[in-house]
């Protein structure tokens, strides 16, 4: 188990490397951070100047160890934009993200389980019908869209939602929460819903589907041959062996997830990490362009590994082959 | 932990307090795609710290919406002689620190001007100020300058007792850097109508109402909350939700939906930036004669963009300057001519054409990409074959600066508000040393457009100043010196309620501190 974690730890830092070179090789491509720092009608040689002080004009390599050696001791490097050190700028915006992905989770694993469970068990059903063929549209609608119809039709038309931005804060020091407020969860209902829009469906289809199966096995049929009541067979023997890919899809539905805050946070003005990046894009602000990557790296690579991990515990499959 | 009670208790009757004071002011709550990049307002030049600085400082002049000059901090200004003009303020006015404004203030905002690496471009006609007593100042040229003026409306004096001595850094407070954190980046204080009260950047900026503040007869808006939505969809629908009362820019295809709104309307005005290609003569030798240029000029149905892709939200324009600038001259017109420009082609042998590339930035201007795409459509019918390629704006001016393609789009608003802006930076003869055509990336050159717009520096009578100008937009459109598309317009959508169309101009900087709400 020790090994294995071990091992698992080093494959996370070569990961870690790889993402940060490959990060700081393409940032150039995005653009000329100079040009968004000063007006247009600065001279060449004053433009030159500025990126020379700023160290653009450096070798590669000389500038990716100097990087390499600020991010060991957690200095990613100084946002062109916002004129303050990349990881306070990415730290201040990551409640406002994690808040939002918390709560289109919980709308997933609320609508998806009991949704899953009723279709798989009672597959002929109307109801069944009526979900299926709704998921197939949610699949297929862009987040993009699914988020500007909710505003135009509960902001715009019904005045009943808030249509952009977080809403009051509370202020808890080390971390600002909209959930603590009515205005901030109100401001939450339309973009968790959003950004559930896709993983939603994806989640019915998957849990009904692998309890489908589940269901078709021997010690099922044993089950009810024993007698034992509905109810424990369909939510203890069945349900439990159904979570198994669940979580491992689940794991990694959560970093995609927070590739699609980038669409959501857009369109509804959420101050948080996806937002930053997009606008970090549009102003070439290289530092917190790869300092970006390098933190949602490190947090697929750690939530991967903590997936893993937990397989380990579930799964005694893992664990002797994990072994061998 | 009970100074934090009391801390709170004290912001809770204060706020309690001035929400009692003001009550009779009105609350606006403004949308547009971006926030003011700092509280320095010579950090940056651009539209949206222009437009913070009319909000939280006064400049000593400022644009009428006729285009004239309304007196601010100034209230009279003669000519002493040809070098120097001379300024008398406005008495009584105090800063947002309670410090009295002075015209040691206006030397102080000079001379920092001339050290802002934005901005020290524009005052380098001028030696410096001179106090003559504390509220009458001189500023002083090197040689007799035209548009002094045009410059006062750039000069926002600064509390120079304020941004005196050292931060909590060791650093000077008047420091400017880009980017490093400085004091007059977080902290400020004008002599305009709101005081910064919250900011948090890229998310919202809280102005309330200056309780000292000189001008009577300002608006009634006593409380102003910018929040910067990007995403020009939700920006509208933020209107229509009844979430803030005024947005800008709002897309054109948006526009019939806000007319169409009951108790919202769209103001829109003429606004200064034109849109062109330059067709670079370095790279295609056909370029360099006048004829071919001619020919596409002549190819480009600039007013049937207009109609078509930005649904009438601009003006077809044959020349640099609008209407209302010194060198506008009415006779110079589009002149899309299909058969005239085949005929020039033939004529200047290149009947059968040539391929050539073109790059356009994709998110700068209004519909910029769809606009390229139309041009290159155009000059097909010349049997002109184009490869287009369109950027982000991000990487855009990269390939602009190394003028990477044969034909390239820039937009350009006059800095100076004034017509020789324009070809000193588009179209004289590029020149490393003295910065002229730095925006040139057709390599244009005509000695005597060059000697004329030099003369206009120094002319003050304006009369002359005003035929030169119009001298050198004719020499341009005569020899086809850039391919003219369009001025942009400016939109602003708003409750019927807000009197924006009161306080907007085509500068666009919405004097949002004289404006009414009904």
């Amino acid at each position: 188990m020790f090994a294995f974690i071990i091992r698992r730890t080093i494959q996370a830092i070569l990961v870690m490397l790889i993402i940060s070179l490959i990060g700081f090789s393409i940032k150039h491509q995005f653009g000329d951070p100079v040009r968004d720092l000063l007006g247009v009608s600065v001279s060449e040689a004053e433009r030159e100047a500025l990126r020379k002080k700023l160290g653009l004009r450096d070798p590669f390599f000389t500038q990716y160890f100097r990087f390499l050696k600020n991010a060991v001791k957690g200095d990613l490097g100084f946002s062109f934009f916002y004129k303050k050190p990349a990881l306070e700028v990415i730290l201040k915006k990551t409640p406002a993200t994690i808040e939002l992905v918390f709560a289109s989770s919980l709308i997933i694993i609320l609508g998806s389980v009991p949704i899953g469970i009723f279709a798989a068990i009672r597959p002929q059903h109307w109801l069944t019908k009526v979900f299926m063929g709704l998921s197939l549209i949610g699949v297929s609608i862009p987040v993009f869209l699914t988020a500007i119809m909710l505003i135009y039709i509960f902001a715009v038309t019904l005045h009943w939602l808030p249509s952009y931005g977080r809403g009051d804060l509370l202020d808890l020091g080390f971390w600002q929460t909209g959930l603590l407020t009515l205005d901030g969860l109100s401001h939450l209902i339309m973009p968790a819903t959003a950004l559930s829009s896709i993983m939603l469906p994806l989640f019915i289809r998957l849990i009904r589907s692998e309890m489908m199966e589940v269901l078709q096995a021997e010690y099922i049929k044993f089950a009810w041959a024993k007698g034992l009541k509905r109810i424990r067979i369909w939510f203890v023997h069945a349900f439990k062996n159904t979570l198994l890919p669940v979580i491992t899809v689940g794991g990694v539905q959560l970093g995609i997830m927070i590739a699609f805050t980038i669409l959501t946070e857009t369109v509804f003005q959420w101050p948080g990490l996806g937002f930053l990046f997009l606008e970090a894009v549009q102003r070439a602000d290289t530092t917190l362009l790869v300092a970006y990557l390098i933190v949602v790296g490190a947090f697929f690579v750690i939530t991967n590994t903590v997936v893993d991990i937990i397989y380990v515990f579930i799964n005694p499959m893992v664990r002797i082959t994990g072994k061998a | 932990m009970r100074k934090w009670y009391i801390a709170l208790f004290v912001a809770v009757v204060l706020t309690m307090a001035s929400s009692h004071v003001f009550a009779a002011g009105k609350t606006l709550r403004v949308a547009f795609d971006a926030d003011p990049v700092s509280l320095d307002p010579h950090e940056q030049l651009s539209g949206g710290m222009l437009q913070y600085s009319h909000w939280v400082f006064d400049p000593l002049v400022r644009w009428t919406q006729e285009m004239t000059f309304e007196p601010r901090l100034a209230t009279k200004w003669e000519q002493i002689d040809a070098n120097t003009m001379r300024f008398h303020l406005r008495k009584g006015v105090k800063f947002h620190s309670g410090n009295d404004f002075t015209a040691a203030d206006v030397k102080w905002t000079l001379e920092r001007l001339k050290k802002s690496p934005d901005f020290k471009g524009l005052f380098v006609p001028f030696t410096g100020a001179k106090v003559i007593d504390d509220h009458t100042v001189d500023l002083i040229t090197e040689k007799p300058y035209g548009l002094v003026l045009n410059m006062a409306t750039y000069l926002f004096p600064m509390d120079s007792k304020f941004y005196t001595g050292t931060d909590k850094n060791g650093q000077p407070k008047d420091r400017i850097n880009k980017t490093a954190p400085t004091f007059a980046k977080l902290n400020e204080s004008g002599t305009g109508r709101y005081v910064v009260a919250e900011r948090e950047q890229g998310v919202k900026l809280v102005l309330e109402e200056f309780p000292g503040y000189w001008d009577a007869k300002a608006g009634n808006v006593s409380k102003i909350i910018l929040t910067p939505i990007k995403e020009a969809a939700t920006r509208v629908a933020a209107l229509l939700a009844g979430d803030v009362d005024l947005i800008a820019p709002v897309p054109p295809k948006d526009h019939d939906r806000i007319r169409g709104t009951n108790d919202m309307k769209l103001v829109t005005w003429n606004g200064g930036r034109i849109i062109t290609f330059q067709m670079n003569q370095h790279r295609v030798e056909a370029f360099k004669d006048a004829r071919v240029r001619n020919a596409i000029v002549h190819a480009v149905n600039n007013e049937a963009i207009v109609k078509k892709i930005m649904k009438n939200f601009a003006t077809p324009g044959a020349q640099q300057g609008p209407e209302g600038y010194m060198g506008y001259d009415p006779n110079l017109t589009p002149r899309y001519d299909l058969a005239k420009a085949k005929q020039l082609m033939k004529e200047a042998g290149y009947e059968k054409g040539f391929t050539i590339s073109m790059m356009a930035p994709n998110n700068r201007y209004v519909n910029d990409e769809k606009i390229a795409q139309a041009v290159a459509s155009m000059l097909a019918k010349i049997n002109i074959k184009v490869n287009l390629k369109t950027l982000p704006k991000a990487q855009y001016w990269d390939e602009f600066d190394a003028r990477a393609a044969d034909m390239m789009m820039i937009g350009w608003h006059s800095d100076t508000e004034d017509s020789a802006n324009f070809t000193e930076y588009l179209t004289m003869t590029p020149n490393k040393e003295t910065g002229y055509g730095q925006y040139n990336s057709g390599n244009y050159s005509n000695p005597e457009v060059d000697k004329l717009v030099i003369a206009s520096q120094s002319e003050t009578n304006m009369e002359k100043r005003k035929g030169i100008l119009q001298k050198v937009e004719r020499l341009l459109y005569e020899d086809a010196a850039f391919v003219p598309l369009h001025w942009q317009h400016l939109s602003w959508a708003a409750k019927k309620n807000v009197m924006i169309e009161d306080v907007a101009n085509s500068q666009n900087f919405p004097y949002f501190g004289s404006m009414m709400i009904n």
